[in-house]
C-alpha cells in the first residue's frame, strides 16, 4: 500500500468532474434523515432536564400512557446495560439514569402517533427532581467544594488531592525545559481561554426505527457511521450484530458530531414498546442542548525564544472541559499543540474536567484548534517583541522529515515547510495594510487517520461497474472514489456508480472521521480495482491460453505483454465483462484493511481583519489557506474542504460561543444568538493546494478534512491583535470583548 | 387553535373581540409562526388580516405616504416615494430578518411584538410615524412611540389591531437615517439601535432633530438632542450627542452584550446616522 513508485501521468486524478450526489441534493431528491416515513409510523419525543444538576428521584409516566394516541413511554430502565464504561457514558448521554447532569439531558421518551400528542405526552410525565448544586466552568469545577458528578469517574491513577471532577490527565514531551528556558533570550508566559463550540451541521439528528416482534430491527439514520451507530444501539437494547441492520441516509453536515448516538437507540427502544416504527427528529434547539459541543479550555503558555527567533523551549498546561463525563480530547490538544515545531525541549500536560454540560463530542480535529490557538498566539506575541517575521521564526522552527515530534513519533515525509515557504511568497502576505487593519497567521496540525475499511466492487455486464462502499459521503467521496476506481480500470468516471452501503452489505467500516475516507477508502478502493483487475487478467489469459503473469492491464484493456506482445488482440473492461459467464462467472473486486499509514497534514493560514475602534465589530478583508493534501484527487472538494474549515475556524475565533448562565442553563440554544458566521460576513477564502506525497498511500494521498479547522483561531485572533495594537486572549472576540480591550 | 381569513377590518375586530382564549393577529407571520414553533405562545385563534381590502396598499396621503399593515418589507422597499420620503424608515425596515423574511415581515407586526430591538420602530418613532387602530369602539391615531409599552407589551387594547401606519410629509433641508449594531453582517438581532431625523434651515445649521434609540431599554427611548440643533453638526456637536445618547441608554447586560458595551456604541450609531442624515438632506457641513 505504498506510494506507487513509478510516476504516473493521471487521466482522472486532479480533474473536477460533477459529484454524482449534486443534482438529488439540489432537487431535493436526496433522502435525509428526517425523510424515511414506514407504513404506521410513531412520532417519538424526548423529555429532556430544566435542571444543569438533579437527581431523578421518580418519573411517573401513567398520565401520558393513559392519553389517547400515546404507544410507548421508555426511560433508562428500557436499555440494557451497556458494556465497559465508554459505552455507559454513551448510553448515560442518551437517557439520564440516576441523575440529570445538564440542562436538557433526556429523561424520558415518548412514542405516539402524532407529533402534537407526543409533545402534550411530554407535559404530562410527572418527573420529581432533587435538585442539586452545579458546576459549568472549569475553575470553578476544580474547587475542593465543588458539586461532584460521578465519583467514580475520576481519572485512574490520578495523584492524591486531584480534584474529583478531573477525569482525564495528559502528558507529552522530551528535553530538559529548564536547560531550554535558560538558553532563551526573551521567555514569555500567557494565560488563554476559549469557549464550548458547536459543529453547527444544518441537518438536526434524525432517525427511523422499526423493530419486528421477532427482535430484527432496521434503523435508518444521518450519521458519520452506521457500522457505529449499529454496535452501540445493539448494545444498549441488548441485540446481536447481525440482528440490527443500519442504513445511512445522506447527511446534512457531521463535522465529528455525528460519530456517536444521540436518539437512534432511544427511537429502537420505543419502537421495541410499541411495535411500530417511530421517527424521531431534534429540534435545533435540541441539537445545541444536547448533542455535541466541542470542550472549552483555559492554557497556560511559556515559550523562550532567542533573540534570532529560535525556539529554546516550550511548555503548555492545558486545561479543558468536556462535559458531564469523562473525555480524552485533552490528549488530542495536548499532542497537537506544538506539533509544527521541532523543538528540543517541549511539553504539553493537562487534564479534562467534568461539568454540567452536554457531554463532548468531535468537532473536525478535535482538541487541536484549542491545543494550537494559544501556542500560535503566543509565538505571535514573541515576534512582536523581536521585531521578527511571524513566517520567518515558523520556517525556522518548523517540524521537517525526521523531526522527533512534540508527542513522540518521528515524522515522515510532511510538507509544513513548503506551505510556509508558498504562504510567505504569496501575494497575499505582500499586500500592504490600512489603518485598523492586522495581519494574522497560523500554522496548524492534524494527525489524521486510516481505520477499518471494505470496498466492493462488481463489473457488470455492459462495462460500467459498482462500487460499494461503506462510508457515509460527507465531503463528495463518492465522487473521489469513483474517481480513484476509474483511475485505476482505466474506464471513464461516468461509467462508475458508488453507492454507500447498509450494514449488512459489506465488510465493517469505521466512521466518516479522522479526515480517513479518501484515503482509506480510496486505498481499498484502488485494491479492489487491482483485485478486480488481477481476475479479469486471469479470465483473459485463459482466453489467450498464455500464463496470467504474461496478461497486462492498461488503458482499460488487457494486453499480452512480454513475448506475447503484439501477438493477441487487446480486451477492453466491457469486451471481458460482456463473456464473464462463459469464463468463470461474475467478477469483482474487494478488499478489506485496517489502513495505518494516514500522512500527518499541515496547513498556514493568513487572515487580515480590520477592526472599527469605536465599536469593535471586525471584518475579515483577506483568507488564504495553504495546506499540504499530498495528492488532490477532486480538487475542488479539496479546496472546500480548506474554505470550511477555514469559515468554521473564523466563527470559533469571532462570535461562536456556549453560553452559561449562573443558573447553569444554556442561554442560547438558536442559531439567532449562537452566532456562526453567515455568507456575507466571510471574503472569499482562496486555497492553495501543496502536494507532498503520503508514502503511505499508492497516489500519495492525505486526509485534507480537518487540518484547515486549527489555524483560524490563532490567525484571526493575532490579526485583531495587530489591527489593534493590543493582545487578545480570549476567545471569542466579539465586538464587546474587542472594544473592552481598545479602551484598555 | 382557529386560523381565520376575514376579509374585512370589521370582521377581524369581532374575531379578535370575541375570542375568550389568547387571539394573535398574524401579519407576515415572522413573528408569531416561530414563537409559536419553540412553543413560546400557543393561541387559541389566529387572525390572518393580510386578505382585508386595503391592507396591502401603500396610499399618498397630506404629503405623506398610508402604509397598510399587511405592506411586506419587501413591497415597502420598492416604492420609491417612501424611500425618498424617509429612507431611514425603509432601510431600518429592509434590516429586518433575510431575504426571505423581508418577503412576508411586515412594519407593523415588527412594531406590536414589541421587541425594543425592532428595528423599524426608532425610524418610525423618529419620523414621527402615526398607527392608525381599528377596534370595538371604532378607529383611533396614536403615535408610533406610544405603542410598545415593555418588552412584548404594547398599548392596544383588547380586541383592537393596527391597520395602517402613517408617515408625514417632511420640510425641505430633511432627512432620516438609522443604523444599528449587530455582531455580524446580517440575519441579527440589534444590540444597539439608533436612529436620528433631522431638519436643517437654509445656512445648513440643524434646526430640528429627533433621535429614538433602540435595543437600549425596556421600550425605545427619545433622546434630548438639542446639543445639534444650531450645528452644523461639527465635532463637538456630535460627542455631545453621543454622550447624551449613552446618558438616556439604560440597557441590560444580556446574551447579546454588556449593557457597557451598549452605552459606547448608541453614542457612536448615533453620531454616524446624524451625519447620513445630514448628507441625505443635501446639507453640507
Amino acid at each position: 500500500m505504498a506510494l506507487d513508485t513509478e510516476k504516473r501521468e493521471f487521466k482522472i486524478i486532479g480533474t473536477r468532474p460533477l459529484r454524482p450526489d449534486g443534482i438529488d441534493k439540489v432537487t431535493g431528491r436526496a433522502l435525509y434523515g428526517a425523510d424515511m416515513v414506514a407504513p404506521g409510523m410513531l412520532e417519538g419525543k424526548i423529555l429532556r432536564s430544566p435542571h444543569a444538576h438533579a437527581r431523578i428521584v421518580s418519573i411517573d409516566a401513567s398520565a401520558a400512557l393513559a392519553l389517547q394516541g400515546v404507544k410507548a413511554v421508555v426511560t433508562a430502565s428500557d436499555f440494557s446495560e451497556a458494556k465497559g464504561e465508554l459505552m455507559q457514558n454513551i448510553l448515560e448521554n442518551c437517557m439520564a439514569q440516576d441523575k440529570a447532569l445538564y440542562h436538557g439531558h433526556a429523561v424520558a421518551a415518548v412514542a405516539a402517533t402524532s407529533e402534537t400528542i407526543a409533545k402534550q405526552a411530554l407535559k404530562l410525565i410527572k418527573v420529581d427532581y432533587e435538585v442539586l448544586p452545579h458546576v459549568t466552568e472549569i475553575e470553578d469545577a476544580v474547587k475542593p467544594d465543588a458539586p461532584v458528578l460521578r465519583p467514580d469517574r475520576r481519572a485512574k491513577g490520578a495523584p492524591e488531592g486531584t480534584p474529583a471532577n478531573i477525569t482525564n490527565l495528559s502528558n507529552f514531551g522530551h528535553g530538559d525545559l529548564e536547560a531550554g528556558f535558560a538558553k532563551a533570550d526573551l521567555i514569555i508566559e500567557r494565560s488563554f481561554r476559549t469557549e464550548s463550540t458547536h459543529q453547527g451541521y444544518i441537518e438536526p439528528h434524525a432517525c427511523l426505527a422499526s423493530m419486528g416482534p421477532d427482535g430484527k430491527a432496521d434503523l435508518w439514520c444521518c450519521t458519520q457511521g452506521h457500522y457505529a451507530v449499529r454496535d452501540m444501539c445493539a448494545s444498549f437494547l441488548g441485540m446481536s450484530l447481525s440482528q440490527l441492520r443500519v442504513t445511512a441516509s445522506e447527511i446534512g453536515g457531521g463535522f465529528g458530531g455525528k460519530t456517536v448516538v444521540f436518539i437512534e437507540p432511544v427511537a429502537l427502544a420505543l419502537s421495541r414498546k410499541a411495535g411500530k416504527p417511530v421517527k424521531m427528529a431534534m429540534t435545533r434547539e435540541e441539537v445545541f442542548k444536547a448533542s455535541g459541543p466541542t470542550p472549552s479550555s483555559l492554557a497556560d503558555i511559556k515559550i523562550g525564544m532567542t533573540k534570532g527567533g529560535k525556539i529554546t523551549a516550550a511548555h503548555a498546561k492545558l486545561r479543558f472541559q468536556g462535559g458531564a463525563f469523562p473525555s480524552g480530547t485533552i490528549d488530542l490538544g495536548a499532542m497537537c499543540a506544538f506539533a509544527a515545531y521541532d523543538l528540543e525541549a517541549v511539553r504539553a500536560e493537562g487534564f479534562n474536567v467534568m461539568t454540567n454540560r452536554p457531554r463532548e463530542a468531535a468537532y473536525r480535529a478535535p482538541g487541536a484548534p484549542i491545543g494550537v490557538y494559544p501556542v500560535e498566539a503566543l509565538i505571535d506575541e514573541l515576534c512582536i517583541e523581536l521585531g521578527l517575521d511571524p513566517l520567518d521564526v515558523r520556517l525556522l522552527n518548523a517540524a521537517d522529515k525526521g523531526t522527533k515530534s512534540s508527542y513522540g513519533p518521528t515524522f515522515e515525509a510532511i510538507g509544513l515547510k513548503a506551505t510556509l515557504e508558498a504562504a510567505k511568497a504569496h501575494r497575499h502576505y505582500n499586500t500592504p495594510l490600512g489603518p485598523n487593519q492586522g495581519r494574522g497567521v497560523s500554522c496548524g496540525f492534524w494527525f489524521n487517520f486510516g481505520g477499518s475499511t471494505s470496498v466492493s466492487m462488481s463489473v457488470n455486464d455492459d462495462g460500467t461497474v459498482a462500487v460499494t462502499e461503506g462510508n457515509p459521503d460527507i465531503g463528495g467521496s463518492r465522487a473521489s472514489v469513483g474517481m480513484m476506481a476509474a483511475e485505476e480500470l482505466g474506464i471513464p468516471y461516468e461509467n462508475i456508480r458508488t453507492i454507500v452501503a447498509d450494514t449488512n452489505s459489506i465488510g465493517f467500516n469505521d466512521p466518516t472521521h479522522g479526515s480517513r475516507v479518501t484515503f482509506s477508502v480510496g486505498l481499498a478502493t484502488i485494491e479492489a480495482a487491482r483485485d478486480a483487475i488481477k481476475k479479469m487478467c486471469t479470465r483473459v489469459a485463459k482466453i489467450w491460453d498464455i500464463d496470467p503473469d504474461a496478461v497486462m492491464w492498461e488503458d482499460g484493456h488487457a494486453r499480452p505483454a512480454g513475448e506475447n506482445a503484439g501477438n493477441y488482440e487487446p480486451m477492453s473492461l466491457a469486451e471481458i465483462a460482456a463473456i464473464a459467464s462463459k469464463t468463470g462467472g461474475p467478477i469483482a473486486g474487494h478488499y478489506e484493511v485496517n489502513a495505518d499509514s494516514a500522512g500527518v497534514s499541515f496547513g498556514v493560514h493568513l487572515a487580515d481583519i480590520e477592526v472599527d475602534p469605536e465599536t469593535g465589530f471586525s471584518t475579515v478583508l483577506r483568507y488564504t489557506v495553504f495546506q499540504d493534501a499530498g495528492k488532490a484527487i477532486h480538487p475542488a472538494y479539496v479546496e472546500g474542504q480548506m474554505q470550511g474549515g477555514a469559515a468554521q475556524g473564523i466563527g470559533w475565533a469571532m462570535n461562536e460561543e456556549y453560553i452559561y448562565g449562573k443558573d447553569g442553563l444554556l442561554q442560547n440554544a438558536g442559531f439567532l444568538d449562537y452566532r456562526i458566521p453567515v455568507a456575507s460576513d466571510l471574503p472569499p477564502i482562496e486555497a492553495v493546494i501543496l502536494e507532498i506525497p503520503n508514502p503511505g498511500h499508492p497516489y500519495g494521498v492525505r486526509g485534507v478534512g480537518e487540518t484547515a479547522i486549527v489555524p483560524p483561531l490563532a490567525a484571526v485572533s493575532n490579526a485583531v491583535s495587530r489591527a489593534i495594537g493590543k493582545r487578545m486572549r480570549a476567545l471569542p472576540m466579539s465586538p464587546p470583548k474587542i472594544l473592552k480591550v481598545i479602551k484598555g | 387553535m382557529q386560523y381565520a381569513a376575514p376579509k374585512s377590518v370589521q370582521d377581524a375586530v369581532e374575531l379578535l373581540a370575541g375570542e375568550a382564549g389568547v387571539a394573535h393577529v398574524l401579519a407576515g407571520g415572522t413573528d408569531v409562526l416561530v414563537q409559536m414553533k419553540m412553543g413560546m405562545v400557543e393561541p387559541d385563534l389566529l387572525v390572518d388580516i393580510k386578505h382585508i381590502t386595503r391592507l396591502k396598499d401603500i396610499t399618498a396621503e397630506a404629503g405623506g405616504f398610508r402604509i397598510g399593515a399587511a405592506v411586506s418589507g419587501a413591497e415597502l422597499g420598492e416604492h420609491a416615494g417612501v424611500g425618498t420620503l424617509w429612507p431611514g424608515v425603509v432601510e431600518a425596515v429592509e434590516l429586518i430578518g433575510s431575504t426571505q423574511v423581508q418577503g412576508r415581515a411586515t412594519m407593523a407586526g415588527n412594531l406590536c411584538n414589541a421587541s425594543p430591538a425592532g428595528d423599524s420602530v426608532p425610524a418610525m418613532a423618529a419620523a414621527g410615524a402615526v398607527a392608525r387602530i381599528a377596534g370595538p369602539d371604532g378607529t383611533r391615531d396614536c403615535l408610533v412611540a406610544d405603542i410598545p409599552t415593555a418588552p412584548g407589551r404594547t398599548s392596544l387594547g383588547n380586541g383592537e389591531f393596527i391597520t395602517s401606519i402613517f408617515l408625514p410629509a417632511r420640510p425641505e433641508n430633511a432627512s432620516d437615517a438609522y443604523l444599528r449594531f449587530i455582531p455580524r453582517t446580517e440575519m441579527d438581532i440589534a444590540v444597539a439601535s439608533a436612529a436620528v431625523s433631522l431638519e436643517f434651515d437654509t445656512e445648513g445649521k440643524c434646526s430640528a432633530a429627533t433621535v429614538i434609540l433602540g435595543a437600549v431599554g425596556p421600550t425605545i427611548l427619545n433622546v434630548n438632542a438639542d446639543c445639534l440643533l444650531g450645528t452644523t453638526l461639527d465635532d463637538a456637536a456630535l460627542e455631545a450627542l453621543a454622550a447624551a445618547c449613552s446618558a438616556t441608554a439604560i440597557p441590560i447586560d444580556d446574551k447579546r452584550g454588556t449593557a457597557e458595551f451598549r452605552k459606547d456604541v448608541v453614542g457612536v450609531l448615533a453620531k454616524r446616522a446624524a451625519k447620513i442624515a445630514q448628507t441625505r438632506a443635501g446639507v453640507t457641513s
